[in-house]
């Protein structure tokens, strides 16, 4: 039986695209927010949720989450990964187009769409391919795949070599209202596999340069200014790109950024031979850079926060440094991760909370991510003291390749309401 | 993990051979001293210790070598271990699950130690992370992170010479960038206290970060061979010698070539080493290589009981914990 009608009583309201942060209650009619503090004349709930004592938040929206589905890379698939999430307080996730088959056609992105809808637990949105088969050379139907829901188009992590071919691709995307998404790596330099500097030197392992990221964002930036594309820059990893972000910005272009929580949290020094799940793209880089990615966010530079979240299996990541598989299965620790950050003093909690709801949901052009009378009613109700480790028993990810094992976290979601129906809730301990 | 807790028994004893980096001063000189008993064995009638008895050593090659391979074999068979080589392509371990499950293979047939040459940097770290822990890996070349048995018979050549390590100058000629036995040889050399230590090529071949290693760069060879007492120099593949990194293998010659000419800057009894194979005319004139300064062929032969006491120990340690 669906619940209608819910009260949620009691918790610390959150809602950094209101600049609300009280303790109120909440009341969700027919899959929205329908009000807050005062119940409206005549509500009579069908269920009530005391959340006293708990946070509550718009549910999260991670710009960058995949969920190995389509591929074969991992046992994760669109139900484990969607139900990971949702665990985890993540109610929209965006799904990158270098999906195997990529999103470079209608059938790819329904049947997304479509298992996700059939899974029933968080939503799926997808961005579509901007060029066929992510090569860089011809463009993807642009047109056709926003019809059938793509909000937006990328390369993924795939560097357009071509200009000429980016150029086109950015007028296309503007003919068809589309933004595009890219993240900034020139393909010659982009060939290591961690940070070039010391610490690459020492290991032996084929490094990819600061100027990986930048020459690719100079160039982008001065396409994006040509064609007058909305563009988006993936997971910064650079100080230098965090600038040039903000240049652009001041001038007045319409660019937005985001960062991957790894960025974020870990640097060169976490790489190991051992630890493969470090071996990332982009690649951690110095604590300089991570402190100017964390400014970035708390001057509003970098909009988003993504988990980056990429669920492989251990044969992906069982092999010399080099030849595993780059990405963390990190979806789980997005809002562990985030609070412990708006704990440190470099970014604010509703900095920090905006960074994986409002902001995301802005830069797709939706109004998820937000508690407003009328907004979806996707919410997540979280205990923000309960001291615990991160532990690989706990991962619903298909993926174990979490970077986080062991780490100190104070969070844990108690419930997750998507369109205002309840798709999470905590097993009582 | 770290190559310490890795390598190392909890009493500080060899228990892998993976790295320099993490071992201490008192474990080189250990292995050293320990290498300078077995350098007569070879001389002798029956070239053989008993120290290995019952012990088999497999030689697990994912990238091919001869002489690496066979000094580790002779040094096996001169400790009188059973020893078994064997040549896998790497295409054949594409996956991780394969070459952990060759691993598996070789451990059912009781096999107590490996020794592992991999293209990939850290592919003997993963090996020593997974194997049974009667078995003891000694890393002989991973991509270009280390080659330490290289590095610990260049030294013990170095130690022959030159006696005590405080007072040397030494300099590392050539393709830093892709050696690990460069990378090796920096940790010994400072472990061991040399008074300087530098390293010499282009810039192209140099890696960004070197002087974190404890070393001074130089493009120029003439000022980097001024007054040292030890020039290493190191192979340049063929692959390197024309394209982004170089020009061609004259224009080296001309600018890193070891010569008697660009030599005569160093100290006069100054010794060269190269850990081979020699590429005649690239990076070192055949004057040089088979001059009086020349120490390579010792090197060689040093390799052989340098493997030996690496083996030896790693097996002691092992056996101790049995």
């Amino acid at each position: 039986m669906t619940q209608n009608r819910l009260h949620i009583r009691g918790g610390q309201l959150i809602d950094p695209a209101n600049q609300l942060d009280a303790q109120q209650d909440l009341y969700i009619a027919d899959g929205k927010v329908l009000a807050i503090g005062q119940a409206p004349d005549g509500f009579q709930p069908d269920q009530t949720i005391d959340a006293s004592g708990r946070m509550v938040i718009p549910g999260l929206v991670d710009l960058c989450a995949r969920t190995g589905e389509p591929g074969n890379l991992s046992k994760a698939n669109i139900a484990s990964e969607t139900l990971a999430a949702v665990s985890a307080g993540v109610t929209t996730m965006v799904c990158p187009p270098d999906t195997d088959p990529v999103i470079d056609s209608t059938a790819v992105a329904e049947l997304i769409h479509s298992r996700s809808a059939q899974a029933g637990l968080a939503r799926v949105l997808t961005i579509g391919a901007l060029t066929q088969g992510l090569e860089g050379e011809r463009l993807a139907s642009i047109h056709s795949l926003k019809a059938i829901g793509c909000l937006a188009f990328s390369n993924a992590d795939r560097a357009i070599v071509s200009s000429e071919v980016l150029r086109r691709a950015m007028e296309y995307a503007v003919s068809c209202d589309v933004p595009v998404f890219l993240r900034a790596e020139d393909y010659w330099l982009g060939r290591g596999c961690m940070h070039e500097g010391a610490i690459s030197t020492r290991l032996g392992l084929p490094g990819i340069p600061s100027t990986a990221e930048t020459i690719a964002l100079s160039r982008d930036l001065l396409l994006a200014e040509q064609t007058g594309v909305r563009l988006h820059f993936c997971r910064l990893s650079t100080a230098a790109a965090v600038e040039m972000i903000a240049d652009a910005q001041q001038r007045g272009l319409p660019v937005s950024a985001d960062v991957s929580l790894q960025n974020l949290h870990l640097t060169e020094m976490d790489v190991d031979f051992l630890q493969p799940d470090t071996h990332l793209r982009p690649p951690l880089r110095t604590q300089r850079d991570r402190q100017a990615l964390r400014k970035g966010v708390a001057d509003g530079v970098i909009g988003s926060i993504c988990s980056d979240h990429k669920p492989l299996d251990l044969d992906a990541k069982t092999a010399p440094f080099s030849d595993t598989e780059p990405g963390a299965s990190s979806i789980e620790s997005l809002l562990p991760l985030i609070i412990k950050l708006a704990a440190g003093d470099s970014v604010s909690l509703q900095q920090a909370l905006a960074a994986v709801t409002c902001n995301p949901s802005r830069t797709l052009g939706l109004d998820l991510g937000q508690l407003s009378p009328g907004a979806s009613a996707d919410i997540c109700i979280f205990d923000a003291n309960d001291d615990r480790l991160l532990q690989r028993r706990d991962l619903l990810s298909q993926g174990k390749n979490s970077p986080y094992l062991d780490w100190s976290v104070s969070t844990r979601v108690s419930h997750t309401l998507m369109n205002g129906r309840i798709v999470y809730q905590a097993q009582p301990e | 993990m770290t190559d310490k807790q890795l390598q190392l028994d909890p009493q500080g004893r060899l228990k892998h051979f993976l790295s320099i980096e993490g071992l201490n001063r008192k474990l080189l000189v250990d292995i050293l001293d320990n290498a300078e008993q077995f350098v007569g064995v070879g001389e002798r009638t029956v070239k053989k210790v008993p120290l290995l008895r019952g012990k088999t050593i497999v030689n697990l090659f994912f990238e091919p070598s001869t002489r690496t391979r066979t000094t580790f074999e002779l040094a096996a068979t001169r400790l009188s271990a059973d020893i078994l080589s064997i040549d896998i392509e790497k295409s054949a371990t594409r996956k991780g699950e394969t070459l952990l499950d060759t691993l598996r293979n070789l451990e059912a047939m009781h096999s107590d130690m490996f020794v592992v040459r991999h293209s990939n940097s850290g592919a003997a770290h993963l090996i020593a992370a997974n194997v049974a822990p009667h078995i003891s890996v000694i890393n002989a070349g991973d991509g270009r992170h280390a080659h330490p048995s290289q590095a610990m018979l260049d030294v013990f050549t170095i130690r022959r010479h030159k006696q005590d390590f405080y007072k040397l100058k030494v300099a590392i000629v050539g393709d830093v960038m892709h050696s690990r036995v460069a990378r090796s040889e920096i940790h010994a050399l400072n472990t061991l206290g040399v008074q300087e230590l530098r390293v010499i090529g282009p810039k192209t071949l140099i890696p960004t970060g070197i002087e974190d290693m404890g070393v001074h760069v130089y493009h120029d060879l003439q000022e980097g061979l001024r007054d040292v007492d030890v020039v290493i120099t190191l192979r340049l593949q063929h692959e390197r010698m024309e394209g982004p990194l170089l020009p061609s293998a004259s224009e080296y010659f001309k600018l890193y070539g070891l010569t008697e000419k660009k030599l005569s800057v160093a100290k006069d009894d100054a010794i060269v080493m190269h850990p081979g194979p020699i590429n005649r005319g690239v990076e070192i004139d055949s004057e040089v290589a088979d001059g009086k300064r020349s120490v390579i062929l010792q090197q060689v032969s040093h390799g052989i009981a340098i493997r030996m006491a690496v083996m030896s120990m790693t097996m002691s340690t092992l056996a101790g914990q049995q």
